[in-house]
């Protein structure tokens, strides 16, 4: 409770940042949008109506129909869930695997310190894109292989800010104090190292959702990731790929889509940041 | 009766290529505290002071040497012995704003020590953390506030209040004044005398501000370049 009211704090110093509200606006109503799918969209995204395909957006079909007579705008909502799910579970378990590393790594030093670093290494040596594709290509396409193929590649980022913070903060004297009471290792970790920590970490996974997003879309879009007929952004845009120069539309609604998610995270992520960062330090001493 | 005494206490760092380079930052050091009384430690910053202070309270592992507390040799403590040693020794740091867990309440910052040695039960801890904050003087309503909000001379109140849970027979005051105003600096130092003759608490007191050592000190060690180099 008492790290949450903090953030509430920031929440409310970010309706002050205009970026950041607008983007936190959008990821709101993106995440209604999710929720509510089935009751907002006018038509089944699986129906399909050969006699209609390939419509130009109009009344009934607010976005026009795909090669198969499907209503897009109804698919792109359904595809708001994919994308929104695979981006909040690739960062919730890279921050929570990212973080522990990262704090087990900075407070440990040594051997351990070690072994952690050159495993991140090894990862960020492979451009992110590329090692994602590997994995799924390994593992072949589905919903949970792309989750896994971006968490793999999604933790270090989190492991190193993590560990920078934490060797900052081993340093100071609530933690020499904190063992000095005699505290168990883990306690510390905890208590003491995890809380400073937050909001940075934050930040890192606001800006994050967005590029697992954009990741998965992309996977997808090479046929790697999620398979039609599922109603997915990427895989959306690479069906309309070969009827874009008669009916663009199958290829730009999704493309916006992606765009707005992705810039709704980053404006957010953002206007976090510059609340944040600039003051990480006192952020750290004095956590306001 | 010699509450803690250490022996040819000596910490070596090695650094360098191949760590050839030693730095002797403790060398050979011997000290005796008696019940109840205060030992003063001066000398330059960086001459060692702060290190035989974490070594005592085995937050750093000497080189060489022997800390005996209470007729029992304590260099080599580990696990459960280690972890009982906490209350009996603690340790009161210089800057009393990083002291404190900036994200901790000084509700719970005050029960931290009690909680983990699991020495109160859950309903009784606000009647304790009452009888604490009053030989502190401390205001109750500071308790549900975050450290940032409060001085530095209410901080190192704080400081002396979750470490008195835990009834501490030694305190190590690790120049404990020196970023705090004249006023307040006296307020604290008086606490620490009436704390003092109350409870029969022995000081390490390291400072290298001489007035406040002699004020506070029944006896005082002059600390050099790792070694002892003069008795008052």
């Amino acid at each position: 409770m008492k790290i949450l009211n903090n953030e509430i704090n920031i929440l409310k110093e970010a309706g002050n940042n205009r970026m950041a509200a607008i983007g936190g606006a959008i990821v709101i109503m993106l995440t209604l949008i999710a929720i509510l799918a089935s009751l907002l969209s006018p038509h089944d995204p699986f129906e399909q109506k050969l006699e209609n395909r390939l419509l130009n957006p109009c009344f009934e079909y607010p976005f026009g129909t795909d090669d198969l007579g499907r209503c897009i705008f109804s698919r792109l909502i359904f595809g708001t869930r994919y994308s929104l799910a695979i981006g909040v579970t690739v960062v919730g378990i890279t921050a929570l695997v990212g973080t522990s590393l990262g704090i087990v790594s900075g407070y440990s030093r040594g051997i351990i310190d070690e072994i952690i670093m050159r495993i991140v290494d090894i990862v960020l040596a492979f451009p992110g894109i590329i090692l994602a594709l590997v994995i799924a290509g390994i593992l072949g396409p589905s919903f949970l292989n792309v989750v896994i193929a971006l968490s793999l590649t999604h933790w270090p980022a989190y492991t190193r800010l993590v560990r920078g913070l934490t060797l900052t903060l081993r340093e100071m004297d609530f933690i020499e104090g904190a063992k000095a009471l005699r505290a168990s290792n883990i306690y510390i970790m905890r208590r003491h190292i995890l809380p400073n920590c937050i909001n940075p970490i934050i930040v890192l996974a606001t800006l994050d959702i967005a590029h697992a997003i954009i990741f998965a879309t992309a996977l997808s879009f090479l046929g790697l990731g999620i398979q039609p007929p599922t109603p997915e952004w990427g895989s959306m845009l690479k069906a309309g790929i070969p009827y874009f120069r008669i009916s663009p539309h199958l290829t730009f609604f999704p493309g916006t889509a992606i765009m707005v998610t992705v810039l709704a995270f980053n404006f957010l992520g953002d206007g976090l940041r510059d609340m944040i960062d600039p003051k990480i330090n006192e952020n750290i001493l004095v956590s306001e | 009766m010699t509450l803690l005494s250490i022996k040819n206490l000596k910490k070596y760092y090695f650094c360098g290529l191949f760590n050839k380079k030693e730095i002797r930052a403790v060398d050979g050091v011997d000290l005796e505290i008696k019940s109840g009384r205060t030992l003063g430690l001066v000398g330059n910053s960086g001459c060692g002071k702060t290190t035989v202070a974490k070594i005592i309270l085995r937050l750093i592992e000497p080189t060489d040497g022997r800390i005996i507390f209470k007729e029992k040799d304590i260099t080599k403590l580990r696990g459960r012995e280690l972890k009982n040693l906490g209350q009996e020794m603690q340790i009161i740091f210089q800057n009393p704003e990083t002291s404190l867990n900036p994200r901790m309440k000084i509700y719970d910052a005050i029960l931290e020590p009690l909680r983990i040695h699991k020495l109160c039960s859950t309903d009784k801890e606000y009647e304790k953390i009452l009888k604490l904050i009053e030989i502190v003087n401390l205001n109750q309503e500071l308790l549900f506030r975050y450290p940032h909000e409060l001085s530095g001379g209410q901080l190192q109140r704080v400081v002396i209040a979750r470490i008195l849970s835990l009834n501490p027979k030694f305190i190590v005051a690790d120049e404990v004044t020196s970023m705090l105003d004249p006023l307040v600096q006296a307020q604290i130092l008086n606490l620490m005398k009436d704390l003092q003759e109350k409870l029969g608490i022995s000081y390490l007191f390291i400072s290298h501000d001489m007035d406040v050592v002699e004020w506070m000190s029944d006896e005082i060690a002059v600390m050099d370049e790792g070694k002892i180099v003069d008795w008052k």
